[in-house]
């Protein structure tokens, strides 16, 4: 890799300061930190020698800890849109191939949006390009229907970097999950392209095809709010995930495989993941309890497989910046992302996917469940003081 | 009374370069260095100049703020050279040193005999004094004030950290005439920490007058601040005072040889190094004679007196710091890597399992000074406290110190913490936040405010 670092060498000045292109200095420097870990040397005091992890390594395992979402949702597009013509022997290359036809441009969309931001943003505010949205230009085609127009993740990708991450200072100072905030803004300006019955499977017919008798293109939550109890598919179809929804959270099984990797790798918290499921069973175990409607009488197991509970679980409440930061409150922010999840379910059949807005509302309140929890750690400080001064 | 503490967050890395079990003596160096920088807060005013003649013993400057703590030549000789840095700070009075060390004499009695003024007067005179150190802040021990408890750490678990049991075998009187001496200088305990695990030295053991507490853990068990934390925390306005074992013995000697005899026994450790073992050898030494005879391997390296994760690099031609038993070579890691972030990783350590070098646990890794990255805000969360024995919040406690809020520092703890505290939080940082030179800020920031 000799020539390329000669490369780089011999056009760098022009970036650097008094250089021609000295205003693009992020972007060059985006590219090359890149291609190659720099030659940054610890101070002359502290500490002298740093663990090999760096931000990018940390993002492109959350990355590949989605592909497994990422591959399963292509096959899910196809499967589900044959299954709606009632092409039931398409193979498996043939879904896969009309679902990567389907998905490849919304992801592709989403990067370059969402990086044409950030590199903008970069050369304004002469910061370096941050590994943020290498994350989340990932999670934000997992989470959109697959015919959601492509102007519109643009859009609304646009939004969310600048208004969810920008505005604030950038990686690491957001409120908000960027993802989130991209799937929130889609789901208010634009309800008709994320809610109902039309947009989660492709149903393009081609020609001498048709749509088959008496489908419904709704999700099973959908379904289960309009209190159509026998169109809820079984717990393992949701589990295995052979249900119409968002591209990449309808399989749990996938999100499982993602967060077995995010957790040994020890990037991921196990300790948000477990209270989130934790919070969500007991919630549905309490609804059970009562029974009064096709959602409350969904089993706390069959919860938890649908929609996109588990993906929010593994992938969106796990985000570090904007969950709580201290153990403590991990647990608790995890516990009520998980009750909340099922209660807006349950309670307001007009968002059957309470996931978002419950992991959005939580991350808006763990600066305050942290504020407690830190307060919590300074009264013990203040306490332990105390029998000295008596003394 | 004695506590029997498990530490159970911590990190212990395992590098290449652990020194051999024994010990060379070489002649001593021509050159010695008192290195101001070595000593938190402290604003240095002179009492010798260039050509003057010195013993062991005579005081070379003294602390503006207390005129009666005095920093003494280690050796006898001449003063040759006064380094100055930017805005004309002293960063080194070098001596060059007699062919037979000629000492200073001072009082030599038994301490038990002595009252407080008596020693610490002997102490202060003789230059001694600075290796007692205190919390908060990390600063020399102020000799008018006195603290509730003294601790001493029997063990040190820094990577590659000398073995004090090697250094500090058999049992040398001069450890408990110097707890002797230590004794009349608090009302509470001399809290003596020893490791839980393997054999400790019977100096340790045998001495008396003492709490001996047993912990064990990964490092940074065996860093005093931690054991402070656990055994007498240190709450506001409150001074506990801490030493390093072989310092002790440079107090016992003085009291039974009335003489600053700073004699030290050091580990040459590190990767670089062809033949790590240990040195005996006295306190500012120039340290090339000792690395030359350890003999290094090619390529660019660093040198650093002190621990790898919070001492200070030196050059070949630098002295050993004041407080340091250790010296450590390691590669220069200023080389760029191609898709190093991408690469699996099998040689590269990590605390994490984000590199495939977790398939050997047991491996040994030779770590260059590298980044290994860019610095960038807090993104994870939850990677400091796995490092951080304390129950205090360190992440939080950085932030206050990056706001200047200094009412929330105290909060949170700042009392109980110096640099060293922070080393693993450093090592492990994602975002290569600089956590010790933030502590510093902050505790140079609360220091100014109440002074």
């Amino acid at each position: 890799m000799k020539p390329l670092r000669k490369l780089l060498d011999k056009i760098k000045p022009n970036f650097q300061k008094g250089g021609k292109l000295e205003k693009l200095f992020p972007a060059f420097d985006a590219f090359e930190t890149f291609l190659f870990v720099p030659d940054h040397t610890t101070t002359a005091k502290g500490a002298h020698i740093r663990d090999a992890i760096d931000l990018k390594r940390t993002m492109i395992l959350v990355v590949i800890s989605l592909i497994p979402c990422l591959l399963f949702g292509m096959w899910n597009v196809g499967y589900q849109h044959h299954l709606a013509l009632g092409m039931n022997d398409a193979s498996l290359i043939d879904n896969f191939i009309f679902g990567a036809i389907k998905v490849m441009p919304i992801v592709i969309v989403s990067y370059g949006s969402g990086l044409g931001v950030e590199f903008i943003f970069a050369i304004i505010r002469k910061h370096t390009i941050n590994e943020g949205f290498l994350v989340s230009g990932m999670l934000i085609p997992l989470v959109m229907p697959v015919d959601v127009p492509l102007w519109m993740v643009a859009v609304s990708t646009i939004f969310a970097v600048i208004i969810g991450k920008e505005v604030f200072g950038g990686t690491g100072m957001n409120i908000l999950n960027p993802a989130l905030t991209a799937r929130a803004f889609l789901f208010f300006a634009y309800p008709t392209k994320i809610s109902g019955d039309v947009v989660w499977i492709n149903t393009s017919a081609g020609k001498g095809q048709a749509i088959v008798d008496g489908f419904s293109g709704a999700t099973p939550l959908g379904n289960a709010a309009a209190g159509l109890a026998d169109k809820i598919p079984d717990t393992m179809q949701s589990f295995i995930g052979l249900i119409p929804g968002s591209i990449g959270e309808t399989s749990t099984i996938a999100c499982l495989i993602g967060a077995a990797i995010l957790l040994y790798t020890g990037i991921g918290s196990w300790r948000i993941m477990l209270s989130v499921f934790v919070g969500g069973y007991l919630m549905a175990v309490i609804f059970n309890l009562f029974g009064l409607n096709t959602l409350m009488q969904i089993t706390p197991l069959h919860h938890l497989v649908l929609g996109g509970f588990a993906f929010g679980a593994i992938f969106m409440a796990t985000d570090p910046v904007s969950a709580a930061q201290t153990t403590a409150g991990k647990y608790i922010y995890g516990f009520l992302i998980g009750m909340f999840a099922i209660l807006f379910r349950v309670f307001n059949p007009a968002y059957p996917e309470g996931m978002m807005l419950a992991i959005l509302f939580m991350n808006v309140m763990a600066p305050l469940i942290d504020h407690y929890v830190v307060g919590a750690n300074i009264k013990r400080r203040l306490k332990r003081a105390k029998p000295v001064k008596d003394a | 009374m004695s506590a029997n503490i498990k530490i159970k967050k911590g990190l212990n890395i395992k590098l290449t370069g652990q020194a051999a079990l024994s010990i060379a003596s070489l002649p001593l160096p021509e050159l010695f260095a008192i290195k101001p920088p070595d000593f938190a807060g402290l604003t240095p005013k002179l009492l010798v100049k260039v050509g003057d003649e010195v013993l062991a013993g005579t005081p070379l400057i003294y602390d503006k703020n207390n005129e009666n703590i005095k920093f003494s030549s280690p050796v006898s000789g001449e003063v040759v050279e006064i380094l100055r840095g930017g805005k004309r700070r002293i960063m080194e009075i070098k001596i060059l040193a007699d062919k037979e060390i000629k000492y200073a004499s001072f009082t030599k009695a038994n301490p038990s005999n002595l009252d407080r003024k008596e020693i610490t007067d002997n102490l202060l005179s003789s230059g001694v004094w600075p290796f007692i150190r205190q919390r908060p802040f990390g600063t020399v021990a102020n000799p008018a004030e006195t603290p509730k408890s003294i601790f001493i750490s029997a063990f040190d678990t820094n990577p590659l950290a000398a073995d004090l049991n090697f250094t500090m075998p058999g049992d040398d009187p001069n450890f408990q005439t110097g707890i002797n001496a230590l004794k009349k200088l608090t009302d509470g305990n001399i809290h003596l920490n020893i490791n839980n695990r393997g054999n400790t030295s019977p100096v340790f053991t045998q001495a008396k007058g003492v709490v001996i507490n047993k912990i064990s853990g990964p490092h940074p068990a065996g860093n005093v601040g931690v054991q402070i934390h656990h055994i007498d925390p240190v709450n506001k306005g409150e001074i506990v005072w801490y030493i390093n074992p072989q310092d002790v013995l440079i107090i016992g000697r003085l009291f039974n040889e009335g003489r600053f005899d700073a004699s030290r026994i050091i580990a040459l450790t590190g990767s670089q190094v062809k033949n790590p073992k240990y040195y005996s050898t006295v306190l500012g030494a120039s340290i090339k004679n000792i690395v030359d005879d350890g003999g290094l391997e090619d390529g660019d390296h660093r040198i650093i007196s002190g621990s790898i994760l919070s001492g200070s690099q030196v050059s070949i031609y630098g002295y050993l710091g004041f407080y340091d038993s250790q010296l450590a070579v390691i590669p220069e890691g200023n080389e760029f890597e191609f898709m190093g972030w991408l690469a699996p990783g099998f040689k590269k350590y990590s605390m994490s399992r984000a590199f495939f070098s977790w398939l050997q646990p047991k491996k040994e890794f030779d770590i260059d000074t590298n980044l290994h990255g860019e610095e960038r805000p807090f993104v994870m969360t939850g990677q400091y406290e796995k490092v951080f024995p304390m129950d205090i919040y360190p992440v939080q406690l950085l932030k206050s110190i990056l706001i200047e809020d200094i009412d929330m520092m105290e909060k949170l703890g700042i009392y109980e913490v110096v640099e060293e505290d922070f080393a693993l939080c450093e090592f492990v940082c994602t975002s290569k936040i600089k956590s010790q030179e933030i502590i510093r800020r902050g505790l140079n920031m609360v220091m100014k405010e109440f002074s």
